[in-house]
């Protein structure tokens, strides 16, 4: 493709290129930048993503104000209307939410905790599906027959179902604890329950393909433990397609973090997410406080469609089949 | 045939009793069962007497198999939140989540299958390029935002439709209550519908569009259009009609998932169906609700699955000789 090679010439590896590549050449040199810089959609996606993580993670660097410190939020300055409105005050880009806190920071600290979530969340659902999709794999027989019929039952429900209720019995085990103080940590493992079982899925598949091939067997005959043999020979062989699933995944979970929130369920307004704003926003919909929903709601949309973008190119850069 | 309908069953009745398990353990050891009925004053010989007349001292298997045995008689206990039946609860909102899902699952079919179709025959359109884009944001779009945007605009702003609610609704027969025969009942589908259905409408889409791009590209159609068949005999007589039986597959096991994702829309257009009932049931830890919501959506998905399954059997020929491999 021209446009690649234009793009080495333009910026050789220096120096290193001469001995054996670096990492630069060699990432450079990769099919997956070439298909990565053909395709302009996906590089705006991933410039999009990587402002707004950017944003995230130095929230309260950018912000102008603290949205959880008392001592800067004044109900005085409740419901204004954005800047550039005839009504707005310079003070607040984006105008203020119904109990005065700058709505402009609030996105951005409310982005910090979906992304945050939605991450650990995608994490955990990884942990959960590739430990079991390795022991089902390669143990097989009836802890194979075990894990997958539960896997199977769980796909019947659809993922925010699985939330819902896994964040309905876990605050009800947690009775006594407020919500404030354990909302974030059910929130990941809601998520992380009701994803696992791609992974799962895909990991049992190449593991029973890996399981049998000589090197496994080798490992076994030299008398190593099943344990030491799933992590170290088989889990590196079959991690691959993981990563696949956790970038498309990532989308779903911050919209399942965002519903959560939206229906009641999730973060509750003293920590705001995306979601919580845009329930906050949603009651001042009609009353004309447009601002405090569409924002938070713009924000979420583009995070969610970036990474679903970024998600949709590196399945199809990695198929075999579409090369 | 025969053994392969009796194995299906035997499949979607152990599904059933392992969701029905889960159901169970959720009623049985999150709280106490006993401190949701008597008073908090209530004295230990009075927990213990009422402990057993509900039958918790007898063992865990005999527990569950009563469980079970109630409801198969659609006995779900009684609401915590409530004190009333949970059936009844559940059956007085049944009709509005289940118009509700029927008019999106049309919805997605009368506007997914067009485009789909539209898509796939004029690939390099921009009418059929912006197709693909909204199919996109439609995936991307979390379902309340979608909701709150149709909200904003035809309701807020334009004032043509109602934004909460079902309008009047008209009672046909002992417990089913319709929209269907009011022009405020059927306005106030509108909006509801269109925010649960578009997910399910981008779906269709796209799958009718690949479907349609695989066909095109068969011996057959290459055949026919030698034949000097016209261009519509090719593309609807012959294409489309071969690209339905995955959709109409695709559609049928949908069909558990929007009356599950119903739950948003719901609460977005405080619709007075069963997904609110839910949520309020996960927010207050209503238990007897939570389950008999559960097994209500398993037992659906499990019937869909079913249905679909046989349909299948019969509408493929091919699947009669496979279906032992399956």
């Amino acid at each position: 493709m021209p446009s690649v090679t234009q793009e080495e010439a333009k910026s050789p590896p220096p120096a290193a290129a001469r001995r054996s590549p670096g990492w630069f050449a060699r990432v450079m040199d990769h099919d997956l930048t070439a298909s990565f810089l053909a395709s302009r959609v996906t590089v705006l996606a991933a410039l999009v993503t990587l402002a707004l993580a950017v944003l995230a993670l130095f929230a309260p660097l950018i912000a102008p104000y603290n949205p959880f410190d008392p001592a800067q939020v004044f109900l005085i300055d409740s419901l204004n209307p954005p800047r550039w409105l005839p009504a707005g005050d310079a003070r607040f880009l984006l105008g203020t939410d119904d109990q005065g806190r700058d709505l402009f920071s609030a996105i951005l600290y409310g982005l910090r905790v979906s992304l945050i979530i939605g991450v650990l969340g995608v994490l955990m659902a990884a942990a959960i599906g590739i430990t079991l999709g390795l022991v089902a794999g390669y143990v097989g027989g009836r802890v194979d027959a075990v894990i997958m019929r539960i896997a199977d039952v769980q796909l019947t429900f659809p993922a925010i179902l699985i939330a819902l209720l896994v964040d309905g019995v876990v605050h009800a085990l947690l009775k006594g604890a407020s919500r404030e103080d354990t909302a974030f940590g059910v929130l990941v493992f809601s998520i992380g329950l009701s994803f696992w079982v791609q992974y799962a899925r895909t990991i049992r598949g190449s593991t029973l393909v890996e399981k049998n091939k000589d090197y496994i067997q080798a490992a076994r005959l030299v008398g190593l433990s099943p344990i030491v043999i799933m992590a170290r020979h088989v889990l590196p062989n079959v991690i691959g397609p993981v990563l696949v699933i956790l970038t498309i995944n990532l989308g779903l979970a911050v919209i399942t973090e965002a519903t959560l929130s939206f229906l009641g369920v999730g973060l509750p307004p003293t920590q705001p997410s995306l979601g919580t704003l845009i329930r906050i926003g949603n009651d001042y919909l009609f009353s004309g406080e447009w601002w405090i929903v569409a924002f938070p709601g713009l924000t979420l949309a583009a995070l969610v469609l970036a990474v679903n973008l970024l998600g949709d190119w590196l399945r199809d850069a990695l198929n075999p089949k579409l090369r | 045939m025969l053994a392969f309908i009796i194995r299906r069953l035997v499949q979607s009745i152990g599904v059933l009793l392992a969701v029905a398990f889960i159901a169970f353990a959720m009623f049985r050891f999150v709280g106490d069962p006993v401190n949701q009925i008597v008073s908090i004053e209530a004295s230990a010989e009075e927990r213990a007497q009422i402990r057993e007349s509900l039958g918790l001292n007898d063992p865990f298997v005999v527990q569950f198999a009563r469980y079970v045995g109630r409801a198969a008689t659609l006995d779900f206990g009684i609401s915590y939140q409530f004190r009333q039946p949970v059936t009844k609860l559940l059956g007085e909102r049944m009709p509005a989540t289940l118009e509700l899902a029927l008019v999106s699952a049309v919805f997605a079919l009368v506007v997914g299958i067009p485009m789909g179709v539209y898509t796939a025959l004029r690939r390099d359109s921009w009418l059929a390029k912006l197709f693909q884009a909204v199919s996109l944001v439609g995936v991307s779009l979390p379902t309340f935002l979608i909701g709150i945007l149709l909200i904003y605009v035809f309701a807020v702003t334009l004032g043509w439709l109602p934004s909460f609610g079902r309008g009047e609704v008209v009672r046909l027969g002992d417990w089913w209550t319709t929209g269907f025969l009011t022009t405020s009942g059927l306005r106030a589908l509108i909006l509801p519908s269109i925010t649960l259905g578009l997910f399910q409408m981008t779906l269709i889409m796209r799958l009718v569009r690949a479907e349609m791009l695989e066909v095109l590209r068969t011996d057959y159609i290459k055949f026919a259009r030698a034949r000097g068949l016209t261009r519509r005999a090719i593309n609807f007589g012959h294409a489309l009609k071969n690209t339905l039986v995955p959709v109409i597959t695709i559609t049928g096991l949908q069909l558990g998932s929007i009356i599950a994702f119903a739950i948003i829309t719901e609460t977005v257009f405080q619709w007075p169906g069963m997904g609110v009932l839910f949520l309020q049931a996960v927010q207050n830890v209503d238990i007897p609700i939570m389950a008999a919501y559960l097994l209500l959506i398993a037992f659906l998905f499990v019937v869909i699955n079913l249905a679909v399954d046989l349909l299948y059997a019969v509408v493929d020929p091919r699947l009669k000789v496979t279906v032992r491999a399956a």
